[in-house]
């Protein structure tokens, strides 16, 4: 251990463990909602213990036989109501009787990681429950931070992560990495779950969120362990680097007061350059093989941004045709506004109204509140002021964001008294 | 995605009209509400929860000339009055809209359900939209 913050470093120490020790003691004894509760009361005891004792010379393995005993101890109490039902189990118990000494070596495997992964992201569980079993069992985060991270409370949390468990006990799925066949699509699910808590985290970060956890930070932690235990897949790769050169601007992204500062305005001087360099060696690294996914493409859009100088030096066209390949993979509605703008900033914001229109027309857009943003934003680089102030307006009407309505009531304000200036 | 439910009573005489029921049907009402709440914490959606007082005692404030409290009220013109409200987290606004439904058929007098009026209203966030 080096000078830093011992609390700290004991901390990081025992974030990544703790998956690993959930991951065999899980393929050990089967029952995963059990041995979750006995290594979250197993990081909980080390936490509190180390500081004093010191970082023991096996951690992994006291992590380990700490989370045996607690298991033990509730089979135990499970066992003693079970015989007061007069239900007999015996065979259970003399498998779960086994401790080993605080010593002893516990081999992790790489696999079990990925495997606890794939559990927590399961598709039967609602997105809100994947992301707290994530970030608890695989992220080593308590209840408590990740309740603060959400802002509910600390029950609320403790129920959605136990209604997960059930979930994912219900539905029989064994503790092993899923077959070849449902493997991609799996996969699909843990990078999906990844990607949110990554948004779920890109907000402005000062003062008053002291005590909330990072979840950007700890989205990408997560992902660069999923890369680690996957190198080879084309997505994986893309996630991260598109995790890592988007949250390269987020100190550009929000002002003082954390009000949104579009790409447009931003300081391109504070984005982060080495996040910028990993994305983009990432990315070239993984280019030559295999089939491009939407990750993939997203990242490679993301780092034409990081590469320009300015708006005005972007690669717009390069841009313009990942997001024709894109579209054609994935047309949300997102997808469809984001290739609107490179359309006009390619061939100008009459050729993006047009497309606006026609997507309308083909009723794609489903009313997105982003659409009227999107033609605010084309309607004042057309010049056409008092329509592009109305869109404005509408599109601050319906975001639920609070920065983003600000900014679009701002953005209407100021052209607003451009407009009085002129008459 | 956060919902307020904002649970809205008529005036009448300043007191709720739930004041003036017999004691079973009061338990009743009580009793719905409290199984409401639980099934809202078992589903892992709880936010919070506050009931306020009757209307009798409502004030409006307006900040003075030197920023002093000028207080006014209570109101007979108003016709309905906040009585209290729900915070929930939930998946989707179905989810708030059925959450709401079943607050609006708490039991009134005789066990037949109130129907009142939910007023539902998503919570802004300041996390970024995806993109």
């Amino acid at each position: 251990m080096t000078g830093a913050d011992p609390a700290r470093s004991i901390e990081h120490l025992l974030r990544d463990l703790a998956p690993q020790v959930l991951g065999t003691l899980t393929r050990r004894h089967g029952d995963f909602a059990a041995a979750e509760d006995a290594v979250q009361e197993a990081l909980i005891a080390a936490a509190t213990q180390w500081p004093q004792s010191g970082i023991p010379v096996n951690p992994r393995g006291w992590l380990y036989h700490v989370a045996v005993r607690r298991l033990t101890d509730h089979l135990r109490s499970e066992m003693a109501r079970r015989r007061r039902e007069e239900v007999v189990a015996t065979e259970l118990w003399a498998e779960w009787a086994f401790v080993p000494a605080p010593e002893a070596e516990i081999e992790p495997v790489g696999d079990d990681t990925l495997t606890l992964l794939f559990m927590c992201c399961h598709p039967s569980l609602t997105p809100a429950s994947a992301i707290a079993l994530t970030l608890r069992a695989v992220g080593g985060l308590t209840t408590a931070e990740i309740a603060r991270a959400f802002f509910v409370p600390e029950a609320t949390m403790a129920q959605r992560i136990s209604r997960a468990k059930q979930t994912i006990r219900d539905s029989g799925v064994p503790f092993r990495l899923p077959d070849e066949l449902d493997r991609a699509e799996r996969l699909r699910s843990v990078l999906h779950v990844l990607y949110l808590i990554f948004n779920e985290g890109y907000t402005s970060s000062a003062g008053p969120q002291l005590y909330r956890p990072d979840l950007s930070t700890e989205a990408i932690r997560l992902t660069r362990l999923l890369h680690a235990l996957m190198p080879n897949d084309g997505e994986v790769v893309g996630l991260l680097a598109l995790m890592l050169l988007t949250d390269a601007r987020r100190a550009a992204r929000t002002g003082p007061s954390d009000e949104l500062i579009p790409l447009d305005e931003q300081d391109r001087a504070t984005w982060n350059r080495s996040m910028i360099e990993e994305g983009i060696a990432l990315l070239s690294a993984a280019l030559p093989g295999g089939s491009v996914g939407p990750y993939r493409l997203q990242a490679a859009i993301a780092a034409l941004h990081d590469e320009a100088a300015s708006i005005e030096d972007t690669d717009w066209p390069q841009i313009l045709a990942l997001y024709n390949l894109l579209e054609r993979m994935n047309g949300s509605p997102a997808v469809l506004l984001n290739r609107t703008i490179a359309l006009a900033m390619v061939h100008g914001p009459q050729a993006g109204l047009e497309r606006l229109e026609q997507l309308e027309d083909a009723g794609r857009l489903a009313g997105h509140y982003r659409v009227d943003a999107v033609r605010g934003h084309l309607l004042e680089r057309a010049g056409e002021r008092e329509q592009a102030i109305r869109h404005y307006r509408a599109a601050a009407e319906r975001t639920v964001n609070l920065p983003e309505r600000d900014y679009l009531l701002l953005r209407a304000g100021r052209l607003a008294s451009q407009a009085s200036d002129i008459r | 995605m956060k919902y307020l439910l904002m649970m809205h009573q008529p005036r009448g005489t300043g007191d709720y009209e739930i004041f003036s029921w017999s004691p079973e049907d009061f338990q009743a009402h009580i009793d719905y509400q409290n199984r409401l709440n639980q099934e809202i914490k078992a589903a892992g959606e709880w936010v919070d929860v506050l009931a306020l007082t009757p209307p009798r005692e409502a004030k409006q404030v307006r900040a003075g000339k030197n920023g002093e409290p000028i207080t006014d009220g209570p109101f007979p013109e108003a016709k309905e009055f906040l009585a209290g409200f729900w915070i929930v987290d939930v998946d989707s606004p179905e989810r708030a809209y059925e959450l709401a439904a079943k607050a609006s058929a708490a039991p009134g007098p005789g066990g037949a359900p109130l129907n009142m009026p939910i007023e539902v209203r998503q919570v802004m966030t300041a996390a970024a939209a995806a993109e």
